[in-house]
């Protein structure tokens, strides 16, 4: 299905069960430890044996010796994987650095062996047991000494107007860097995989979040046709884009099962996450905003450095100042520098979530400047078209109703918009807001549905769940869209061998995989009505029946004996560019800060989000206030601390990159607006995971502000930052 | 994990004895830290003394008034303890700030006297570290350092003792009771329990080759506003950036002891008269000669004002 015009009535506007607040199917599954992640499928293989990654000790520079006789000869060791044994492989489009290194050396604890044993605890002894010899080369590790060589990203660069000018003009003017660290998806699953031979051919159990990507990358690796490996991920214990892309674990799974002769399965060990994978890349962000006496802004700059391995991606920090408030006269930029840390790559809301940490900071800085409440100052700025190209309208912008609804269910008339005026005991308190905002991706979504004899409906799609509640809203589709209940629904999920999805990534996963479900059950709803010899425009599905005037028969029946199987996708024309697609929030955030210690800590939290139809009030709220969870982590805690000696992040495990527990996280409240946008896709919905986070830690930081008097514009927002300039203790 | 045998004696003196006999030999209690060592090879025993079955796992009264904790009596139960909630609040609230509920219920006391640093560098074993390979220099130095010690270490190692308990124990004149090989038995005061680094950061306690901890004493209570204020980046679940353990007395004296900051609880006696003068007095007399490295020099100011809200508190 070809979706290049606006969505009128169909079937999904009934709303009898998408939009409904639905429990996940899987669920239970869940809670009861039944759902099997990539490292638990152990009874799909026969006598699997266990790998154990060993990590480069260097960040740069090559390996001059490896002595593996230990390993080899250690008990249970079935084999020993490493460059110069793997025999030849290729590099995926979407790694930067190899993915097992050896003789070269690209980044701390790059994968150079894979230890195979017959226990796990033997594949980590012989794997600790490997000497390798490195000659170390100079690298680059710090970005900020590496800023004047980053160079220019071309398709970054936008202008509209004359920004120098208009800023060098403006009666009121703001100008400010701002920083954010490097930050690790730190999920709770680590990157794991099982790999099995059969033959020529490879089937790998994983926890990946795009399957069709993983699978072609994979044959690819391995220099063998795509077809010949199949990729399984029905469950996956969180990516936040760290499992966008192929990573080491299933490589070294299929390496390490093709030199043993078994199944092997591989988890990166904790300790190996942080510098193996990917990372959110730090970024150095300068800011400068010009206004009238007015408030409004007549000029926005927005430019931002990041690094990465030779070859990589800048991270797009300034793109939402494009597109998120008004002004004539606009300038973004990005630069790239080179830098031999671990590869940087997309982390939850890439782009937005740092570019938002910056900008949500300097519009709160000139609200102030200019003496306005930061909640109107952001109302007079919006804009209802692409301030670049004023023809282009947003399909839906509701920032100013999210931001007025917003304070006041959350009372910011009580802030005091003089700083440091509010305490409540020991505590100063402080409120804070920021806008969210969060491009709406929309990526071609496929699926295959299955009726059967008893009505019972089979929905198939390599769409994954990381978390989100795929599962749920897929089955919820395709029930809507049928006219049968939940309990009529199976879905199945995350296998390379069902039609390509959209996967879930970049927020687009919901709405585009629904999408493609809705495409196939369109086609179905034909299917059945010709079997059963009904017109499908006049014809009813509900209740298990098609039906039209008097006439009702049980949609099984269309199936006969055998099963009837539709497969179609959804495929998006060009509304993308005929219309700004994005979705918008605000954050609302009450901290309070130790007088004494500085220690801050949060109080309450509100998100309101637009966002398009949401498919499921439930699932929705759980992604949003995950998400508002990490903010809190990106704006108090999370950092991952560079060694600018040795080049590599140091606290990489779970007690030294702290995320919030839940003691940070006393409340949280999500409000989504009534909202469809016949858009974005026949379900009228966009994503809201990512949505969630946008904006997240500057409404912390403007609430720290609020609170204390200190702007901060370093994050995390630790108290050895500011606590030398707290107010004075009473 | 390196392979290693194990065995599980009955008596304190069989315990050790049966260390007298494996040198390299380590007693295990809860494991909550030993374990994770283990697998990532930063502590390698060849021979494992499991201790959980010696039966110390009481809390008794002294004659004079103090209690003896079995050194296997778990977080969970000390803290909970009605006579260590009355008389030994500190005790009660300083474990509390530590680890998490599912840790405490498996810690035991004797192995959080014993749990090793928490410098990520001797976690990374890809890195020089003295305490872990003596002699092959201290990557935390110059390296990130926000976490680690501000004095009390040496140009061989700056990493800081993580205990929450220990600081408590520290300000509440503890001791530690032992047994060694030989059966004999002594009391080992908490000043002089932990060891500073000096060049050899791998001696970390006054403990001798296999000897085994069998109880920590707490002399008869001595009243007081006690206090455990314990600073950290996150709400809990967190190693302290600086902790502060007080028993302010109604006349204005006060014993402190610190967390955080030292590679053990750092308590200096001279200095506390100093407290009468308020925490900026205090606090300069009792971290004096603190050589901070440029990340961590906060803990210095964060010392004093945490030490200012205490008194605050206590006087309040």
């Amino acid at each position: 299905m070809k979706f290049d015009t606006p969505a009128t009535t169909n079937p999904i506007d009934r709303m009898t069960l998408v939009g409904q607040p639905l429990d996940r199917i899987d669920g239970r599954l869940k809670t009861t430890g039944k759902a099997a992640y990539a490292y638990e499928h152990q009874d799909a293989v026969r006598r699997h044996a266990y790998g154990y990654v060993l990590g480069a000790a260097i960040a740069k520079g090559r390996i001059t010796a490896m002595d593996l006789a230990a390993a080899r000869a250690a008990p249970g060791v079935l084999a020993v994987v490493t460059a110069a044994n793997a025999g030849p492989l290729d590099k995926g489009e979407m790694n930067t650095a190899p993915l097992l290194g050896g003789p070269q050396v690209d980044h701390y604890h790059q994968a150079i062996a894979l230890v195979v044993a017959e226990s796990f605890e033997q594949a980590r002894d012989a794997a600790l047991a490997i000497r390798v010899d490195y000659a170390r080369a100079e690298g680059a590790y710090d970005l900020a000494a590496a800023r004047d060589t980053a160079e220019k990203v071309k398709q970054s660069a936008s202008a509209t107007g004359d920004f120098e000018r208009a800023f060098a003009a403006a009666p009121v003017t703001l100008e400010a860097t701002y920083t954010t660290p490097d930050q690790s998806h730190a999920m709770m699953e680590p990157h794991a995989s099982i790999a099995a031979w059969d033959g020529d051919a490879l089937v790998v159990w994983t926890s990946n979040q795009m399957i069709a990507w993983g699978a072609g990358e994979l044959a690819k690796t391995l220099r063998m046709p795509r077809e010949k490996v199949r990729l399984i991920s029905p469950f996956i214990g969180g990516g936040f884009g760290g499992k966008l892309f192929l990573r080491a674990d299933a490589l070294l799974a299929a390496l390490g099962a093709r030199a043993a002769g078994r199944p092997v399965k591989v988890a990166l060990q904790r300790p190996l996450v942080a510098n193996n994978t990917t990372h959110r890349p730090a970024t150095i962000q300068r800011i400068r905003l010009g206004a009238g006496q007015d408030g409004r802004i007549t000029a926005i700059g927005h430019e931002s450095w990041s690094g990465d391995q030779k070859g990589g991606q800048p991270e797009t920090a300034v793109d939402q100042t494009r597109l998120l408030y008004a002004g004539a006269n606009r300038l973004t930029q990005l630069r790239l520098a080179v830098l031999d840390l671990p590869e940087g790559n997309a982390m939850r809301a890439p782009g937005e979530a740092p570019g938002l940490m910056a900008l949500e900071i300097a519009m709160d800085e000139m609200a102030e400047k200019l003496g306005l409440d930061p909640v109107e100052f952001r109302i007079l700025n919006d804009t209802q078209v692409d301030p670049n190209d004023p023809k282009r309208p947003f399909s839906q912008r509701q920032l100013v109703e999210c931001l007025r609804l917003g304070a006041e269910r959350f009372g910011w008339r009580q802030r005091n918009p003089r700083p440091g005026q509010a305490r409540d005991g020991r505590w100063l308190t402080g409120l804070g807001v920021a806008a969210a905002f969060r491009n709406n991706l929309v990526m071609k979504s496929g699926a295959r549905i299955r009726l059967n004899s008893r009505g019972g409906i089979t929905v198939e799609t390599d769409m994954t769940d990381i978390g989100t509640g795929s599962y749920t809203i897929i089955a919820q589709t395709a029930a809507e869209m049928m006219g049968v209940g939940m309990d009529q629904v199976t879905v199945r999920l995350g296998d390379s061998s069902f039609p390509a999805s959209a996967g879930s990534g970049g927020q687009w996963g919901a709405n585009s995989a629904t999408a493609g479900v809705y495409a196939a059950c369109v086609k179905l709803r034909e299917a059945v009505a010709q079997a059963l010899g009904f017109n499908s425009a006049d014809a009813v599905f509900e209740g298990g029946e098609i039906r039209a005037g008097n006439r009702r028969v049980a949609l099984g029946q269309a199936a006969g004996a055998a099963e009837l199987v539709v497969e179609d996708s959804i495929e998006f024309g060009d509304l993308d560019k005929r219309y700004q697609q994005s979705t918008f929030g605000a954050h609302f955030v009450e901290v309070a800060v130790d007088s004494a210690t500085g220690e801050a800590r949060i109080r309450r939290m509100l998100a309101v989000c637009a966002a398009g139809r949401i498919l499921n009030p439930k699932t929705a709220r759980s992604q949003v206030i995950g998400a508002m969870t990490m903010g809190v982590g990106g704006a108090l805690m999370e950092e991952l601390a560079v060694d600018r000696r040795h080049g590599f992040f140091v606290n990489h495990d779970l007690a030294g990159y702290e995320v919030p527990v839940h003691a940070d996280i006393p409340h949280q409240e999500v409000i989504f607006l009534d909202e469809t946008d016949p858009v974005s896709s026949p379900m009228k919905a966009k994503g809201v995971g990512e949505l969630g986070l946008c904006g997240v830690a500057a409404a912390i930081a403007n609430a720290v502000h609020n609170a204390t008097g200190v702007r901060l514009r370093d994050y995390p927002i630790t108290l050895d930052k500011y606590l030398d300039r707290l107010p004075e203790l009473a | 994990m390196k392979p290693f045998t194990y065995e599980r004696p009955a008596s304190p003196a069989e315990a050790a004895a049966a260390a007298a006999r494996h040198p390299a030999a380590k007693f295990i209690a809860g494991g909550t830290n030993l374990l994770d060592l283990m697998k990532l090879q930063i502590e390698a025993p060849p021979h494992l003394i499991d201790v959980n079955g010696l039966g110390l796992d009481g809390i008794e009264p002294m004659a004079g008034g103090g209690l003896r904790i079995g050194a296997l009596v778990r977080n969970t139960d000390l803290a909970a303890d009605a006579r260590v909630r009355r008389d030994y609040a500190l005790l009660s609230r300083a474990l509390l700030a530590g680890a998490s509920g599912q840790l405490r219920n498996k810690a035991t006391t004797a192995g959080n006297l014993l749990q090793r640093t928490r410098c990520p560098y001797f976690y990374d074993t890809n890195m020089a570290c003295n305490k872990r390979q003596p002699g092959s220099g201290c990557a935390a130095i110059g390296g990130v350092s926000r976490q680690l010690a501000v004095i009390g270490h040496s140009e061989a190692c700056i990493a800081t003792n993580p205990s929450d308990m220990a600081v408590a124990l520290r300000a509440l004149d503890a001791a530690v009771e032992t047994i060694a090989a030989d059966g004999a038995t002594r009391s080992i005061p908490m000043a002089d329990f932990h060891r500073l680094p000096g060049d050899t950061p791998q001696r970390e306690t006054a403990l001798r080759p296999g000897e085994l901890i069998t109880a920590v004493t707490l002399p008869a209570p001595v009243g007081g506003r006690q206090i455990y204020r314990k600073v950290r980046d996150r709400a809990s679940y967190a190693f302290a950036l600086v902790s502060v353990a007080a028993i302010v007395q109604r006349d204005g004296s006060a014993r402190v002891a610190l967390g955080g900051v030292a590679p053990r609880p750092w308590r200096v006696e001279a200095a506390e008269p100093e407290v009468a003068r308020g925490a900026g007095p205090a606090m300069r007399a009792i971290l004096d000669g603190a050589r901070p490295t440029h990340e961590n020099a906060f803990k210095v100011t964060l010392a004093e004002r945490t030490l200012g809200a205490v008194l605050a508190e206590a006087r309040g």
